[in-house]
């Protein structure tokens, strides 16, 4: 790793952490549990990295670690994202509540 | 041209991912937020899918295949109820997924990487993602009751652990200085892997929202040292936003329990230690019948309902919310008083409530709740314990001293549901329940609350 690509993925998480400092901390209690699903299926972003290590045929142990991989990330982002979604349909305003 | 596709769809990607959690300041805005992450998520896959290092595609398509049968089948039928389960199996996942690339890399490079720094970003995400998916494992199997969900402790533990954790971080080390081995990288992930399950070990019960957070903040973290292996700035970045947002939770969560991060990882409260402080409770708890509630509930002008993890476990949110209806349509005004670590993730309880459709309106923070109980005329403690246990205002002796509690001892009357007689997870006494104002009601949560329903229909 270069000292230039060290010093701009500091760059990146440093402003990332602060970000996400400002972003979370406006998030209500209410809506915790959606959050922690949520940011679980973003992180599940990791996928890319896991696909390119299962295609890439660097060696049968990467190819068979990448696929487990690939399936690990992708149950956390569809599973991660469905139940985000099923989650906050349930929040409802009082007056929608009251036609069910 | 091909680099840009991909850099250019990982930027859009990051971009969605922040919009999609500001949306999470509020629930209307909340659902479009995550369509827009899940579109960002989306784009980012399309641009990965062209990288010039893919030669075959058979291994990715059945790992999306698989994952997306897994993932879908888990969003779908999964129940509320079993959220904090499906959380600690998602950081598992995760983490796992994490540690898996880690590995690999390490093994590509037969443990010769480009630098020290590379080696320490590697040595990070693998350490963090092993210790990560074993505690996860074993939070999961915790919440899930295939083991005792309260603290297992042992004399030495934290000694014991503290070595065990010196010995990893000195390989980690070791290979940074001296990169190469084989065997020495792999005793470390494999010392990183019992390193998770002793942490979690010790600690159990009421402290879950604790190590639920903790353990979403690693989780996010490991993904972030992914990010700073493969120079990939989107996982940089949303591993960063996981890895905070789970780190804030947690530092919530122990403020609402007034105690600090060291003293939950390393105090296992609720062993027996902590048993002898608080003292015999004088006098005896007195209780209600049921026919009794129903009319003082049925005549009330306020009533507020506080809900514990005992709601979860008896699955009673759906009662609950039909009292509430029957109460309402008699003019009473109702209100729900969630604590913080009521249950065993962030937010649990509101999750649960707005699934039996309760409106978010209803639901109410500590600090907003906390005055209107001198004006409620009664407060329904449903398996709550911990939570509204007066000594954390009154006791400065108390373990729980200084704890944020919910002041339903104000309100004009406490009933008090509860499973049996015995202490709450904490093994502490309780005097609300001792006090001349509460009434007890034993039983099951949901049959209680449904037998409630009737009797106040006919009140």
């Amino acid at each position: 790793m270069s000292a230039e690509t060290l010093i701009s993925a500091l760059y990146v998480f440093a402003l990332a952490a602060f970000l996400g400092y400002q972003v979370i901390s406006r998030v209500p209690p209410l809506l915790h549990t959606p959050l922690m699903s949520a940011t679980n299926a973003i992180s599940g972003i990791s996928l890319v990295g896991s696909i390119v290590t299962a295609g890439a045929r660097y060696n049968t142990v990467s190819t068979i670690l990448g696929f487990i991989a690939v399936v690990c990330s992708t149950t956390n982002v569809v599973g991660g994202f469905v139940i985000t979604d099923r989650m906050l349909k349930m929040f409802k305003r009082k007056e929608l509540v009251k036609k069910d | 041209m091909q680099t840009y596709f991909i850099e250019l769809s990982y930027l859009l990607a990051s971009i969605f991912f922040i919009l999609g959690l500001k949306g999470m300041s509020h629930p209307e805005t909340a659902k479009r937020g995550m369509h827009l992450a899940e579109f960002g998520m989306l784009m980012a896959i399309i641009g990965t899918l062209v990288h010039h290092e893919i030669v075959t595609y058979t291994w990715i398509l059945a790992g999306l295949a698989v994952g997306s049968v897994v993932g879908l089948a888990m969003g779908l039928w999964v129940p509320m109820t079993a959220m904090p389960q499906r959380t600690a199996l998602s950081h598992a996942f995760g983490a796992f997924a994490a540690a898996l690339v880690g590995i690999s890399e390490f093994y590509r490079y037969g443990g010769h990487l480009e630098g020290r720094i590379m080696m320490s970003a590697l040595g990070f995400e693998v350490m963090l993602g092993a210790l990560t998916t074993t505690g996860s494992l074993l939070a999961f199997a915790k919440l899930q009751g295939l083991v005792r969900g309260t603290p297992m402790t042992y004399k030495g533990q934290n000694i014991f652990n503290m070595a065990l954790l010196a010995v990893t971080i000195g390989i980690f080390v070791y290979l940074i200085v001296v990169p190469g081995s084989m065997p020495l990288f792999f005793t470390m992930v494999g010392l990183a892997f019992v390193f998770g399950l002793l942490l979690v070990m010790p600690i159990g019960s009421a402290d879950m929202p604790v190590v639920m957070s903790l353990l979403n903040s690693y989780a996010g973290l490991a993904s972030a040292a992914t990010g700073f292996v493969l120079s990939n700035k989107v996982l940089i970045i949303a591993g960063t936003l996981d890895g905070f947002s789970g780190f804030i939770l947690s530092i919530l969560m122990c403020r609402a329990m007034n105690r600090s991060m060291t003293n939950v990882l390393f105090g296992a409260f609720g062993s027996a230690a902590t048993a002898a402080a608080g003292g015999e409770q004088q006098g005896s708890m007195r209780e209600v019948g049921l026919e009794d509630i129903a009319t003082q509930l049925a005549y009330a002008n306020k009533v507020v309902f506080v809900p514990g993890y005992g709601l979860a476990t008896a699955q009673a949110q759906h009662a609950v919310r039909e009292l509430a209806d029957v109460l309402e349509k008699r003019g009473v005004t109702v209100k729900y008083g969630i604590h913080p670590v009521a249950g065993r993730m962030p937010g649990h309880m509101n999750v649960l409530l707005a699934e039996a459709n309760v409106p978010y309106s209803s639901l109410y923070e500590l600090e907003q709740i906390n005055p209107e109980f001198s004006s409620t005329d009664v407060a329904v403690v449903i398996g709550a314990n911990d939570v509204v246990n007066p000594d954390a205002r009154d006791n400065p002796g108390s373990p729980i001293a200084g704890m944020p509690i919910l002041e339903v001892d104000r309100s004009k009357s406490v009933v008090v549901l509860k499973r049996g007689q015995g202490k709450g997870f904490s093994g502490l006494e309780n005097p609300l329940f001792f006090k001349p104002v509460t009434g007890m009601l034993y039983g099951d949560a949901k049959d209680t609350l449904t037998r409630l329903v009737q009797a106040v229909q006919h009140a």
